[in-house]
């Protein structure tokens, strides 16, 4: 800092800026010396960083630095070895069947650990981060399975999904007997009211329970089985238990026998890979519900 | 005021001037006696221990690390002889750093800052490096006379200058050198160090505490006592009347003058000191104080001024400890003409002493009654509760399961709670029904989850307390915690 050659305060001893302010001038007091020279290398620390590492965005690309070193490129690395280091965990997954990694506890834990993981990432957002699903979207955690609750089938749910359009997908859908002029309105009224006393819920008053089973004998029976205890192969609901995926109450029943239900769920193989499915499938097992 | 002037005819009133004295060089005198040989001895004991501790071995069975005293940082252990602690247990390293504050008190209310005398790490590394200075370059004198020779440049002086830093550079090199091995097997790192494979974090560590140790020890020296260190200030509010500090008896010092001039004035019935000014308490003091200017906040409580003092009355026929651990209470007492006091037992020391018997007692109590079994519970969130076909209600916890002993156990898990509830561990198979078994290996964690049900009648309250037991079924050791049942 070159000395100030203006106005000079004869009380302190101090040159002044010359800056005045109703009638209070400035002290020129520089800050000390390795102080502006910190502030300085700071600058020359901030080119060479623009140099060294990408810093710059260009049109299509940005500049890639001098030691062509990227974060990016540095995850990559990190995830590779990450895979090195997990590779015969994984590939035991991979190699042992469903039941012998419930078995084992150190694979039943990476499994769940990997199943958790994935689950968060690509089925959280329908069944939710702890599967216990919403309105549609079946509770993983509960015992009531609409395509099967063993590890096997629960596998083939999470590869095909249903009525995904995959290949090997379950098939099968609730019918629209309103909207389609299957049943008439009042039938339908009276079927619902059949359906909830299936599962000892309580009827509408003065309501023909031997009109319903005959409805429900004629048109439901197909899908539903004798009973309505339902039938995995299509997907159908068990009507009698107290669990009901879309809700019990009559207004929802009338809506599900008039309008219908075709609830999708997407397949999973092809886009993780298998032995991720398999760690998926044991985490949705080990939820509780599985049979 | 508006005409230009030249700063340099003016004259200053001060407040121009450097904000700070410029740092004046210690050159502390070697010296001997009895308080040295405290200092050496201290020092030997202190550097012996933290050198060769890592060494020490300590069998603890198959598989679990052999050293005494190890930070096992990636396994979150620690281990000190036959104590292991667990990341769950950093609360005794609090009873710890209670303990010794405490301690550092109770020194300061009996002996003032003879913790920064003789124990500092600052102080006993400096001590150390002085020894290497005098060594090479000679005592005081002939160390003050070096630096200020005209010609500095001759081989010899440039050799010796060499020599010096080299050996302290070798200190510091193996003093970062011994902290890491705290940190892993010591031999196997030594090992590991030389044939240069060892692990980059050691080689930083190793040069962190070398160019600290370096620093501080050879060339900030008192200075970290005197402006670094906190101690000073807290130690002064910390202290009374009667703790002993290193004082100057002026009762018996003043007034000074030579011992010639002395006995002449005693002849005439003069009243005079036995201090004969020969400043050698100033020559050796290492924070290059004069301890006859009353108590002073850089004095660290070392005694060496004593020693150089007692050195001085021996050869002038007078009585020892002109210089001496005491207080100006039993210097006005000594005026008086009454026998000086010494008061250790007073109230602040027993309570220094009480609470770090307390706290000592409550931490080898906890230690020596811990469980080595342990069980930590967490409810599911999303769901709570789920219910099942049938109506009945299950939830379902996340139970950590602690085995901190050197063996297998085989765990049995009750639950008792809401009547009629079945437990169920995913991916137990259990011998009883409703009683899970789990074997957990020595020394490790075990996570599983466990599904409690209750049937759909037993549940009318919507949180009911559910308590989970933990039992080693071969030594009962048990443990348990609680959660709640929840309805939905
Ligand atoms: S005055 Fe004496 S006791 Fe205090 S630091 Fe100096 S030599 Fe040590
Ligand atoms: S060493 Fe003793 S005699 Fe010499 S100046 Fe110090 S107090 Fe006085």
């Amino acid at each position: 800092m070159s000395e100030h050659q203006g106005e000079f305060d004869a009380v302190t001893g101090r040159h002044t800026t010359g800056h005045e302010w109703d009638g209070i001038k400035e002290l020129n007091t520089p800050l000390p010396r390795w102080w502006v020279i910190t502030f300085y290398l700071t600058i020359v620390w901030a080119i060479g960083y623009w140099i060294i590492y990408p810093a710059w965005p260009l049109i299509s690309s940005n500049t890639t630095g001098l030691l062509g070193y990227s974060t990016r490129a540095s995850l990559a690395v990190e995830l590779a070895n990450l895979e090195t280091i997990r590779g015969d965990k994984m590939a035991a997954l991979a190699a042992a069947s469903l039941a012998d990694i419930e078995k084992d506890p150190a694979l039943l834990a990476l499994a769940r650990a990997k199943g958790k993981t994935v689950f968060g990432d690509n089925c959280a957002p329908c069944h939710g981060s702890g599967a216990a699903g919403a309105k549609g979207y079946p509770n993983l955690n509960d015992d009531d399975w609409l395509w099967g609750g063993t590890l096997d089938q629960i596998m083939q749910t999470i590869q095909f999904g249903a009525r995904s359009g995959h290949a090997k997908t379950h098939e099968g859908q609730m019918l629209a007997f309103g909207k389609d002029g299957v049943l008439k309105p009042e039938e339908i009224v009276t079927v619902a009211n059949y359906v909830r006393a299936l599962s000892g819920l309580p009827t509408r008053k003065g309501y023909d329970a031997a009109k319903g089973e005959k409805i429900f004998a004629e048109n439901c029976v197909a899908c539903h089985g004798d009973g309505g205890k339902g039938n995995q192969e299509m997907g159908a609901p068990n009507l009698t238990d107290k669990i009901w995926l879309y809700g019990s109450d009559e207004a929802t029943l009338i809506e599900t026998i008039s309008q219908g239900r075709a609830g999708v769920m997407p397949a999973w193989e092809g886009r993780l890979d298998p032995a991720t499915i398999k760690a998926m499938a044991v985490y949705v097992h080990s939820l509780g519900g599985g049979k | 005021m508006n005409k230009t002037v030249n700063p340099k005819d003016l004259t200053s009133d001060g407040d121009n001037g450097p904000l700070y004295v410029a740092h004046k060089k210690v050159y502390p005198q070697s010296v001997s006696g009895t308080f040295r040989r405290i200092k050496w001895g201290l020092m030997a004991v202190c550097l012996g221990i933290y050198y060769f501790l890592p060494f020490v071995r300590w069998n603890r069975g198959l598989g679990a690390p052999s050293q005494a005293v190890l930070i096992d940082l990636p396994n979150s252990r620690f281990y000190f002889f036959f104590i292991e602690l667990w990341p769950q247990e950093v609360y005794y390293f609090t009873g710890l750093l209670i303990v010794a504050a405490v301690a550092l008190f109770l020194m300061n209310s009996v002996g003032g800052r003879i913790w920064c005398g003789y124990l500092c790490p600052q102080t006993v590394w400096t001590d150390v490096f002085y020894a290497v200075e005098r060594l090479v370059e000679g005592d005081r004198r002939e160390r003050m006379k070096k630096d200020k020779s005209s010609d500095p440049m001759k081989l010899e002086r440039i050799s010796e200058i060499v020599l010096k830093h080299s050996i302290w550079l070798m200190i510091a090199w193996w003093t970062g050198g011994a902290w890491v091995l705290y940190f892993y097997d010591a031999p196997t790192l030594v090992k590991e160090l030389v044939t240069f494979q060892g692990p980059m974090i050691a080689y930083i560590w190793i040069g962190i505490l070398t160019a600290t140790t370096y620093l501080l020890a050879g060339y900030m020296r008192e200075q970290v006592c005197t402006y670094m260190c906190p101690w000073p200030r807290i130690q002064a509010a910390l202290t009374d009347e009667w703790a002993l500090n290193v004082t100057y008896r002026y009762d018996r010092g003043e007034k000074r003058t030579s011992v010639k001039k002395a006995a002449e004035l005693r002849a005439l019935g003069e009243q005079v000191g036995d201090c004969v000014d020969c400043y050698q308490c100033v020559a050796v003091c290492p924070t290059g104080i004069d301890i006859r200017n009353g108590p002073q906040l850089e004095c660290i409580q070392c005694g060496l001024c004593i020693d150089a003092c007692d050195n001085v009355m021996t050869k002038i026929g007078r009585p020892k400890r002109l210089i001496g651990y005491d207080n100006d209470i039993n210097i006005h007492r000594r005026q008086e003409g009454k026998a000086p006091i010494y008061k250790i037992v007073r109230a602040r020391t027993v309570a220094y002493s009480a609470i770090i018997a307390a706290v000592g007692g409550f931490m080898i109590y906890t230690l020596a009654t811990r469980s080595l079994l342990d069980v930590n519970v967490l409810h599911d969130r999303n769901p709570v509760a789920v219910k099942l076909s049938d109506g009945s209600i299950r939830n379902a916890y996340t139970v950590r399961l602690l085995n901190k002993s050197g063996y297998d156990r085989v765990i049995a898990i009750d639950a008792s709670g809401p009547a009629n509830l079945t437990i169920h561990v995913v991916g137990a198979d259990s011998v009883t029904p409703d009683r899970p078994m789990i074997v957990i290996p020595r020394d490790s964690t075990s996570e599983l989850r466990l599904l409690v049900t209750a049937p759909a009648e037993s549940n009318t309250e919507k949180s009911i307390p559910v308590r989970f037991h933990v039992t080693d079924i071969g030594l009962g050791e048990a443990a348990s915690a609680t959660d709640n049942f929840v309805a939905p």
